[in-house]
């Protein structure tokens, strides 16, 4: 197992944070540090090699894509859907015609499909707005773009079955050229912006923020510190969905959020 | 007993254990025979199966004699206890003695992976771990194993003879020098020594 000193990791941020304003010193120490080593294994570099390469803006680019963790499914932990399906969103309903909902850090954007099916499905797709983000612009756009490896979907459609979806998720897809290529009126009223959740301001209010799986990769510090962000970014008794195995526990911002389901960590904001 | 057969201290901080196909039966055998008071906390990384979230901590915890738990993202790891790297997730262990967790690709097929279980635990612990590997259908863990050893740590695998599926024990005893290749029952009897050891 190879390994990098903390020394050199910090070069790496340093430079990251002067040249281009993105913060990683308070990522998750051990899979930063894979990320690392994983880019100079792919592009065959070493330390000092790579810090001269991060002086290309476009070198940059994929170096985003790649220090960021993009390995997602649709449908990922069946009954959370189930939960959002039969108990939030209904409680969302009850008193708004509309709901505004922010998708933080989508990644490919399988759970930005994943919802907008799963409200389709509600046959309110036309009621919700959705916002989806992430800091890496090329993954955005394969957000959008919806086409998707069709080994993937072999695992996608388990999931849906034990979301226990009303029809098939093939029915959301077509294949072409071995990939599967998702219905496109689904997202059409999805905004997908390019948002950092560690530099990037606090910019609207919403009923419902999903971040799974994200702030893993963050350290305690900043995981505070973007919870203060979203606990700002939620109306009050609004919705914050987190992973399974992440908890608000530990935050500073646990006392503003009641717990509305543990098993899904649904929680609910209760206090400005 | 006469004299052990084991060379023990009490420097170790943390125990990890690999396991896969076969290694179920070995696990709860381990856990139902541990001292009431063994003092460090036990980390597994065992293959399971993706999308079963509930019923393996369960199952394990019927029978172990420490408290089994699946651990939150940043949670401390604390001696006196046993946990279990949840279902789709890798388990690693961070400087400053937590855990984090990470849905980062597959490795060796496998999320949770034992070699980022092991390696990252190798990492933070150095010399003062104790590496376990079980039967296992797959390479993961060897690599692990290796780590733990290059850092000074100590480590023991399963008895490839009394393995259900000896690929895992085996990968690790090519790759690495392996301290102590043991039955099930002779780990059992290793966690009573070392326990003596912080008497």
């Amino acid at each position: 197992m190879k390994e990098i000193d903390i020394a050199d990791l910090k070069r790496i941020t340093e430079l990251v944070k002067t040249k281009y304003n993105y913060d990683f010193t308070n990522y998750a120490m051990s899979s930063f540090k894979r990320r690392i080593l994983r880019i100079l294994e792919l592009h065959n570099l070493n330390v000092d090699e790579l810090i001269k390469k991060l002086y290309d803006p476009a070198f940059m680019e994929d170096f985003l894509n790649e220090i960021t963790v993009n390995v997602t499914e649709m449908f990922r932990d069946p009954p959370f859907w189930r939960v959002l399906r039969d108990d939030i969103i209904p409680a969302i309903m009850l008193n708004h015609q509309k709901i505004r909902i922010w998708h933080a850090g989508c990644s490919s954007g399988e759970e930005v499909f994943s919802m907008a099916i799963m409200l389709r499905e509600m046959g309110i797709l036309d009621n919700v707005s959705l916002i989806a983000t992430d800091l890496d612009s090329n993954i955005l756009d394969n957000a959008k773009a919806g086409v998707y490896n069709l080994k993937n979907m072999e695992l996608n459609e388990k999931n849906y079955i034990r979301f226990q979806g009303t029809s098939s998720l093939s029915k959301y897809y077509k294949e072409s050229n071995g990939k599967a290529v998702m219905d496109k009126t689904l997202v059409e009223n999805v905004s997908y912006r390019k948002h950092d959740l560690v530099k990037g301001e606090v910019f609207n209010k919403f009923d419902l923020v999903l971040c799974r799986n994200v702030m893993i990769y963050f350290n305690q510090t900043l995981q505070n510190e973007v919870l203060k962000k979203f606990h700002e970014s939620l109306f009050k008794y609004g919705y914050l969905a987190i992973g399974s195995k992440e908890s608000l526990i530990w935050c500073d911002i646990a006392s503003k959020f009641i717990v509305v389901n543990n098993e899904e960590k649904v929680y609910k904001k209760i206090k400005d | 007993m006469g004299m052990s057969r084991f060379t023990l201290n009490n420097k170790y901080k943390a125990v990890v254990i690999g396991g896969s196909a076969g290694s179920f039966q070995g696990i709860v055998k381990i856990l139902s025979h541990l001292p009431p008071d063994f003092p460090l906390p036990i980390i597994m990384c065992l293959h399971r199966l993706k999308h079963v979230r509930n019923g393996f901590v369960e199952a394990l915890s019927i029978k172990s004699i420490m408290e089994v738990t699946e651990p939150y993202d940043k949670e401390g790891i604390k001696k006196g206890k046993v946990y279990l790297a949840p279902a789709n997730y890798h388990l690693c262990v961070e400087l400053g003695h937590y855990f984090s967790l990470s849905t980062e690709e597959m490795i060796n097929n496998s999320r949770p992976a034992i070699d980022l279980t092991l390696g990252t635990a190798a990492y933070v612990y150095r010399d003062k771990l104790i590496g376990i590997l079980l039967s296992g259908a797959n390479r993961d863990g060897g690599l692990g194993m290796k780590y733990i050893k290059d850092r000074g740590g100590l480590t023991i695998v399963q008895d490839p003879k009394e393995c259900m599926i000896d690929t895992m024990p085996n990968a690790a005893i090519n790759a690495t020098a392996i301290d102590y290749v043991l039955k099930v029952d002779e780990i059992v009897e290793f966690f009573t020594e070392l326990n003596k050891q912080y008497k």
